[in-house]
């Protein structure tokens, strides 16, 4: 058996990872309001954009393994690229339940990197949910209040989730187009954006005949990548905090000598493995459609959510005052797993969503 | 990435299932499926002579301590080997844990230091559990810090003259050998003074006494040596060397990964999920499924944990430390989770008897033997980490002037 990626996955992630070390600057990001489009074109050259993008569409046609890796990276630089909503969550929703029309029209400017696209369904307080949605669709018209968007002020082509004729269904809407005003929120995470989104009377057009149903397929098959991207945060931050335990010397030995501060960091080394190892079998769920998919998705994200949260949060106590110091990645980490931790619903719609598998098992 | 089998590892498995199929005890099927954790009990046959009649059946078909070689009793085959055959075993490895001690260590740790003769004396009748081994090592004084050992050995002619206590030694009133770490010269620093051997339990000198633990059972005995003898020739290691040979023995007991250690969640799940008289289960509650959640992430994080290194295995690759967190994490979470099935259960949880008071009882030595969570700690954060070694104090300082306990 061999429950662990190729030695070309390996490749794949050795080159991204150099990339990324070399171009992935989160801090430079804060002034620009979350996104470093550079880096993004830098991603969409090599590929990586649209890698679980058929070939038709104009992606490389690798699959979801690769980009599970890719995501993984993406955590650990802290890149501060829309990755995980438009390459992981909206490319999906358009391949998925897409017409061949609307596939043909943004998976290859997706795949490129030309076009951005978020999901939106939140509107305020609490996890989307069919009856939490006020926005409506009439007549080809969305009106409607969506925050907040991760990674909404950035993007050109918004999935929202609206209530038409029919119940609630998904509309691909031009966010630079009329009836569409965004204004900026404050970001938890300042290398992400985040925005509110006021439709009045924008053209909406249905994608494919998608419902709330699909929202739930989609959301198991973005949390596989987003798990990694949130494993790979933890793995830096363990890495940063081992790092630094070595480094910094107190009472005449180095901190990570004090059997208080190696059980810190042995027990964030047990978090991120078994995170890793869910988020491994969400992979291999996610690339074999396997029947246990809900199963694998959900207890990866509880799993990784827990981890980088865990890994940030004592990254910060290892580093000490100057963990909490502007000028240390730590903070940033820590804003990061606070973001990821609700981007796609909260610890407690995965938590729900984990035992209704276990239930139905 | 994929769980499918090489074609030597399917071939293999396809084996080894057409032999279990045609030879395994089906009788003991149902015992061994409702034994409660950490104890089986048949019911219409001794658990002794049933495991040992099972692991006879299994040595004369060649299935015996399977990564042994064929001259000692085994069969010669591989890492990955004996983790397919500890998948097929299934169920009906409950019936080796008898000789996981004489399997896992005893054995390897002879057939490192002992002479020719010896190994083919002493290895076949092991693995064919026609003779039960034991590890004496603990001692009252000293558990985490084995090597602050106080049992002595002293030379006596041809022989070694051993006084001293062990503790926590499982099966030693089944045992007909063990293996013994004693301390044989008190003048120089504490890893340096030690002498392994091995002895026949039933050696004038040795008592056998079972320890009462903290949940009313007896797993474990106390064994006390009075001027017991053991010729020279069964000194495992040169004098003073005992304790790289007692490392021998503590690094074979991480190759028998592959079993996963249990956490209670699957029972767990089932009562969470059991609808009490007014038609509602704790599942129903918001609070419960967000630790159902954590508890499921958690063992299923452990399962796959094993399935990587089963695959590094496979690459070739032996179990490093990694592996100490299987048990570091399943022995709190038996700890949590049976204590919360206790209050979920309200006045009804301070009834003993049930399954989750054995698991609330018993959980607590899981976090301690075979190393206690905090010892794992240091060995993930030192070994997998990279993080210095503890200070030790007592390093360097010969060991009859190290500060002592009583």
């Amino acid at each position: 058996m061999n429950f662990d990626f190729s030695d070309e996955q390996r490749e794949l992630r050795d080159q991204v990872r150099r990339f990324l070390a070399q171009h992935a600057s989160p801090r430079s990001a804060i002034a620009a309001g979350g996104h470093d489009p550079a880096l993004w074109r830098g991603m969409a050259e090599l590929g990586l954009l649209g890698i679980a993008i058929p070939e038709e569409y104009g992606g490389a046609g690798a699959g979801y393994l690769e980009l599970c890796v890719v995501a993984e990276e993406v955590g650990r630089a802290l890149a501060p690229v829309p990755f995980s909503s438009s390459a992981c969550l909206a490319a999906e929703f358009i391949l998925q339940a897409g017409s061949e029309a609307q596939k043909r029209a943004w998976l290859p400017r997706l795949a490129d990197g030309t076009a951005i696209a978020v999901f939106a369904a939140v509107e305020g307080v609490g996890d989307a949910a069919p009856d939490r949605i006020a926005a409506t669709v009439s007549g080809g018209r969305l009106t409607g209040i969506k925050s907040p968007v991760l990674d909404g002020g950035v993007a050109d082509l918004g999935i929202v989730a609206a209530r038409g004729a029919d119940g609630i269904g998904l509309y691909l809407v031009d966010l630079r187009g009329a009836g569409v005003a965004r204004s900026g929120l404050d970001s938890m995470d300042p290398t992400r954006s985040l925005v509110e989104i006021r439709f009045e009377g924008a053209p909406a057009e249905p994608l494919g005949e998608a419902g709330w149903d699909t929202v739930e397929r989609m959301l198991d098959r973005a949390a596989v990548p987003l798990a990694f991207e949130q494993v790979g945060g933890a793995d830096r931050a363990l890495e940063m905090a081992r790092d630094y335990a070595l480094e910094r010397v107190a009472f005449g030995r180095p901190i990570g000598s004090f059997q208080a501060v190696k059980h810190m960091l042995a027990d964030m080394y047990v978090s991120a493995t078994l995170a890793r190892s869910n988020a491994y079998w969400a992979a291999w769920a996610l690339a074999t459609d396997a029947a246990e998919l809900g199963q694998a998705a959900a207890s990866a994200r509880v799993s990784a959510t827990e981890a980088f949260g865990h890994c940030a949060r004592n990254n910060i106590q290892v580093h000490g005052g100057m963990g909490f110091t502007w000028e240390f990645d730590c903070h940033l980490f820590y804003r990061r797993a606070a973001l990821l931790a609700t981007a796609l619903g909260g610890p407690a719609l995965w938590e729900d969503r984990l035992v209704a598998q276990l239930r139905a098992a | 990435m994929d769980f499918d089998d090489t074609a030597e590892e399917a071939a293999f498995r396809a084996e080894a299932r057409a032999w279990l199929r045609a030879n395994v005890p089906t009788e003991y099927e149902a015992d061994l499926r409702s034994s409660p954790f950490g104890r089986i009990a048949l019911r219409n046959r001794d658990i002794v002579a049933a495991s040992k009649a099972w692991q006879k059946r299994k040595a004369e078909a060649g299935w015996a301590c399977l990564h042994w070689p064929k001259d000692y009793g085994g069969r010669g085959a591989s890492p990955i080997e004996r983790v397919i055959w500890q998948q097929e075993e299934g169920i009906y490895s409950k019936l080796s844990s008898l000789f996981i001690v004489g399997h896992g260590m005893c054995g390897p740790t002879v057939m490192a230091y002992a002479d020719e003769a010896q190994k083919r004396r002493y290895l076949p009748p092991l693995a064919a559990g026609e003779e039960i081994w034991c590890q004496l090592f603990s001692e009252p004084a000293c558990g985490s810090d084995l090597a602050g050992l106080r049992t002595r050995a002293e030379p006596d002619g041809d022989d070694w003259v051993v006084n001293g206590q062990k503790i926590w030694t499982s099966h030693a009133h089944l045992s007909d050998y063990g293996i013994l770490l004693t301390r044989t010269d008190p003048t120089v620093p504490k890893h340096k003074g030690l002498t392994m051997f091995f002895l026949d339990m039933r050696s004038p000198g040795v008592e056998i006494r079972p320890i009462r633990q903290g949940d009313g059972q007896a797993e474990f005995n106390e064994v006390y040596f009075t001027d017991v003898r053991i010729p020279d020739a069964q000194r495992l290691g040169r004098p003073g060397e005992g304790w790289s040979v007692a490392l021998t023995t503590l690094m074979n007991e991480r190759l028998s990964i592959g079993a996963v250690m249990p956490t209670g969640f699957p029972e767990m799940l089932a009562f969470c999920c059991t609808p009490g008289p007014d038609g509602r289960a704790p599942v129903d509650d918001s609070a419960v499924r967000k630790r159902l959640a954590r508890w499921a992430a958690r063992s299923s994080g452990l399962r796959f944990t094993a399935q990587r290194s089963i695959s590094a295995m496979s690459r070739g690759n032996m179990p490093g430390p990694e592996n100490s967190i299987g048990k570091l994490v399943a022995g709190t979470m038996m700890q949590e989770i049976a204590g919360y099935a206790l209050e979920l259960m309200g006045p009804a949880g301070m009834i003993a008897g049930g399954q989750f008071q054995a698991m609330m009882l018993r959980s607590p030595a899981t976090r301690v033997e075979g190393g206690t969570d905090e010892i794992l700690r240091n060995i993930i954060a030192e070994r997998v980490l990279g993080l210095p070694a503890d200070i030790r104090v007592d390093k360097d300082v010969p060991f009859n002037q190290i500060a002592r306990t009583g």
